[in-house]
């Protein structure tokens, strides 16, 4: 049984760098990982551990000030090196020296037939913080019983990489993370997935097959088009390597810190997999593999849509599995760029050439490529936004932090990803995202 | 182009806090943000941006309005040729004087728009907005040509100041600028502004022209409002050129009539159109709509006719063809600050522009014209349209959150 959705709205872009069918993973060992607590949206660390202190991976390193059950564990065993302090003391990540040791285990009793046991495990091994909800795009609090959970089987963001095929033993890990996760919701565990992909129906899922372009992946497309989100509910999400960990601890009791990390973009020598583990550091990813012009590159941490730049000297953040390398742009000085009709513009607007060319694969840089304006243009955004909200009041709403209004158009069923691609046509270049991320934070604080 | 960069990177330390020329701060910015595409990258958000920004968007309706601004320079001419009662239409000869006629009152727009935008962007410490390019020449191209300096002048600047930059500039005005220019003009001035003495320019320019002051025509509409003609057939000969002849449905087509400087081409319209449509700058909802509320409005008139109001007697391809209809529907109404901005609204706003532009041109005698007051007025109901649109959307919610529980 599977629910199909066609995905009307939306946009591929199409970016150079992108891996080649059949590549296999590579190994790649890395000296010190890191861990950074803004990747756990709404989860405000408090150490478990200091500087200089040994850690098993799995072990705790941090927990929510708020609900001591809220972990975040380590990925590897070592030392830690150094917890970076920002303003005010506030934690900006964690560095994690790689030595050795054994990983903590933890008891797998009951733990896909109990409701209690399967959320006491999830929540100490540190895959719960792993888990995000809507409303707010946050990591869930500890008891909260959600109303579905929806995992997101593949990736439709541009250079994403997608497994071509899944072992038996894949398969049977996924079943066993679905056979938890259905302990912890009332309603269904859906898996979304490309229509006539590799990966098959999973026992105790409802599978979701989604046509169509980005955001044909994100979340909150699917629940969209399933059902949407009421004030009041709560939805789990979660991509397919965190169901693939889960699987792993219900069936093992220890969980798999490593990913595999798709190195993508136009400035990448040669696109390629890495296999690696969650906080690995950029350089180790990046094995200096990077296109030598003498010209400024911006590495991100994800795809360009949604990821952070984090520099040549970063790590990988813990919520993406795709390392984008694209040309920063700043030092390039195009003369009356808004009259230009050179090929190599992208554009969603006819008036570009490259508009016509559907297959060229462009290898655009970080510029805005326009100053920032008022919003001028109608319905811009609604060409790319596959719900039924309208994007362009909503977020006037949140300019004008009218709470009522901001309910009564749908702010809980969007996450800040869903925005990314209205703010990518965006021709007044407006931040959407990080619009829509101050307005759930600022609708989190005023109604707790 | 590196030593026009190198100049303007020598010459900005004079322009920034502290510098000799800080005052002219916002015509630096423009002339640079002009000449070299900012190299700002994103801070937050997406990494990569679409090529298209509010420049070129100005720029390309600014493309589409040019078809007309050359036949409006050419139908000048022509008309002034024709008045002075001549039997030969020298092409060039015709062409220049009607761009001798236009080019001071574009210069005045500009200078005046553009000072009052560069001062404001000075004074808020913003960078300068590109809205007023497209504003600037429209305002020429909607008004008759022997429209005083003066009056656009004031105008203009009326209309920038109390309709644009006190709402807070481009992107946040309630009205279309440039009409709100018409109309204020239109009522401040009315005497100058409408009758039989405007539309065909007069003077003779630089010795181009002859001389054909004291001549008068009317636009065809005007002719219909003060006909008194009682049937379909008595409008048809109301309406005629300055010579006398009367004019035929192609040449309200082709524009050939006098009226607004860039007003009178439907097909230099269209051509516009073509170009706003297919760049999809200009959201063809709004311009089918506008047509189609206008010719369902065209056909009751007609339909309904009477000797009370002699525009009534109009056909639909008259009604669609002649006075600033065409204009309006293409390069007034769906301008994006002032429309409806939900996909639903932009229909209801559209079709209403049609019927009420018809409206008050058929049924106000007064008002020959009725175009530019339908913009304004569905200007003024727009946001209460999107209100409605706005709050289906919200009743589903609703709906959808009461079935759940």
């Amino acid at each position: 049984m599977s629910i199909g959705i066609k995905v009307k709205k939306g946009l591929d872009i199409q970016l150079a760098g992108g891996i080649a069918n059949g590549t296999s993973p590579s190994e790649c060992r890395c000296a010190t990982v890191a861990i950074v607590p803004d990747d756990f949206t709404g989860l405000v660390p408090k150490m478990e551990l200091k500087e200089g202190e040994t850690v098993k991976a799995g072990q705790p390193i941090f927990h929510s000030k708020l609900d001591e059950r809220l972990k975040v564990t380590s990925p590897v065993s070592g030392t830690i090196k150094a917890v970076v302090r920002g303003e005010r003391r506030k934690i900006l990540r964690v560095v994690i020296e790689q030595g050795g040791g054994e990983p903590t285990k933890i008891s797998t009793d009951g733990i896909l037939s109990d409701k209690k046991a399967a959320r006491a495990a999830m929540l100490a091994s540190g895959l719960w913080a792993m888990l995000r909800q809507r409303p707010y795009d946050i990591v869930p609090a500890a008891d909260t019983r959600f109303r579905d959970i929806f995992v997101t089987g593949f990736d439709s963001a541009p250079l994403a990489w997608n497994p071509a095929s899944f072992s038996q033993e894949e398969i049977k890990t996924l079943k066993a993370g679905a056979k938890l996760l259905s302990l912890l919701t009332d309603g269904k565990v859906y898996v979304s997935r490309r229509a006539g992909s590799s990966l098959p129906d999973i026992d105790g899922a409802e599978m979701v097959d989604v046509e169509g372009p980005h955001p044909a992946s994100n979340a909150g497309t699917v629940i969209a088009a399933i059902n949407p989100v009421n004030k009041g509910e709560t939805v789990g999400c979660l991509d397919l390597a965190t169901l693939r960990r889960i699987g792993v601890l219900a069936l093992t009791g220890s969980v798999d810190f490593s990913t595999t990390v798709a190195v993508t973009g136009s400035e990448v020598k040669t696109p390629r997999l890495v296999e690696t583990v969650i906080g690995a550091e950029m350089s180790a990813i990046l094995q200096n593999d990077i296109t030598d012009d003498g010209r400024k590159k911006r590495v991100i941490s994800g795809n360009v849509l949604t990821g952070v730049a984090v520099g040549e000297e970063g790590y990988l953040r813990f919520p993406y599995r795709q390392v984008t390398v694209i040309p920063e742009g700043d030092d390039a000085d195009e003369f009356m760029g808004w009259a230009s009709l050179s090929p190599r513009k992208q554009s969603t607007s006819p008036t570009f050439p490259g508009y016509f060319l559907r297959r060229k694969l462009f290898k655009p840089d970080a510029r805005l490529l326009g100053g920032r304006r008022a919003m001028i243009m109608s319905g811009e955004y609604d060409k790319v936004f596959p719900m039924d909200i309208l994007p362009e009041y909503l977020i006037k709403a949140i300019l004008a932090k009218d709470i009522d209004r901001m309910e009564q158009l749908g702010i809980y069923e969007v996450a800040p990803e869903d925005f990314a691609l209205a703010e990518y046509v965006d021709t007044s270049k407006l931040e959407l995202q990080k619009i829509v991320r101050e307005g759930l934070d600022y609708l989190r604080k005023e109604l707790s | 182009m590196k030593a026009l960069k190198k100049l303007m990177d020598k010459a900005r330390p004079s322009f920034e806090e502290g510098g000799r020329l800080h005052a002219f701060r916002s015509v630096y910015d423009g002339i640079d943000t002009f000449l070299f595409t900012p190299n700002e990258t994103s801070r937050s958000g997406v990494h990569i941006h679409d090529s298209m920004d509010s420049k070129r968007t100005m720029i390309i309706v600014i493309v589409a309005l040019i078809p007309c601004l050359l036949f409006g320079m050419y139908n000048a001419g022509y008309q002034h040729w024709l008045a002075a009662g001549a039997s030969v239409f020298p092409f060039w000869e015709l062409m220049l004087y009607g761009f001798l006629a236009v080019l001071p009152r574009l210069v005045v727009a500009y200078v005046v728009g553009l000072g009052i935008e560069f001062i404001v962007a000075q004074w808020r410490k913003e960078e300068i907005q590109e809205g007023f390019l497209v504003t600037g020449i429209l305002i020429p191209m909607i008004c008759p040509i022997e429209t005083p300096l003066w009056m656009i002048a004031v105008a203009t600047a009326f209309s920038v100041i109390f309709v644009k930059e006190v709402f807070g500039g481009t992107g946040y005005n309630i009205f279309n600028v440039a009409l709100v220019t018409r109309a204020f003009l239109f009522f401040a001035y009315p005497a100058q502004m409408s009758g039989d003495k405007v539309f065909v320019a007069s003077g003779n320019i630089l010795g181009l022209g002859g001389d054909v002051d004291g001549l008068t025509c009317a636009t065809p509409l005007g002719q219909v409002a003060t006909s008194g003609a009682s049937d379909a057939a008595g409008v048809a000969s109301a309406m005629t050129d300055i010579a006398g002849d009367p004019v035929s449905l192609w040449h309200m087509f082709l524009g050939l009539i006098p009226g607004s400087f860039g007003e009178t081409s439907t097909l230099c319209i269209l051509i516009g159109a073509l170009i706003l449509l297919f760049t999809g700058i200009a959201s063809w909802r709004i311009i089918l709509s506008v047509f189609a509320g206008g010719a369902a409005m065209a056909l009751i008139a007609n339909w309904c006719a009477t000797p009370t109001y002699p525009a009534s007697f109009l056909t639909v391809g008259e009604q669609l063809c002649l006075g600033g209809f065409a204009f309006a529907a293409v390069f007034m109404a769906p301008d994006p600050v002032t429309s409806c901005r939900t996909n639903t609204g932009k229909y209801i706003y559209g079709f209403l522009v049609g019927v009420v532009a018809i409206l008050i041109r058929t049924y106000n005698n007064g008002y020959p014209e009725g175009a530019m007051l339908a913009v304004l007025l569905m200007n003024a109901l727009a946001p209460l349209i999107d209100y409605c649109v706005v709050e289906a959307n919200v009743r589903r919610r609703l709906a959808r959150a009461k079935t759940a529980k």
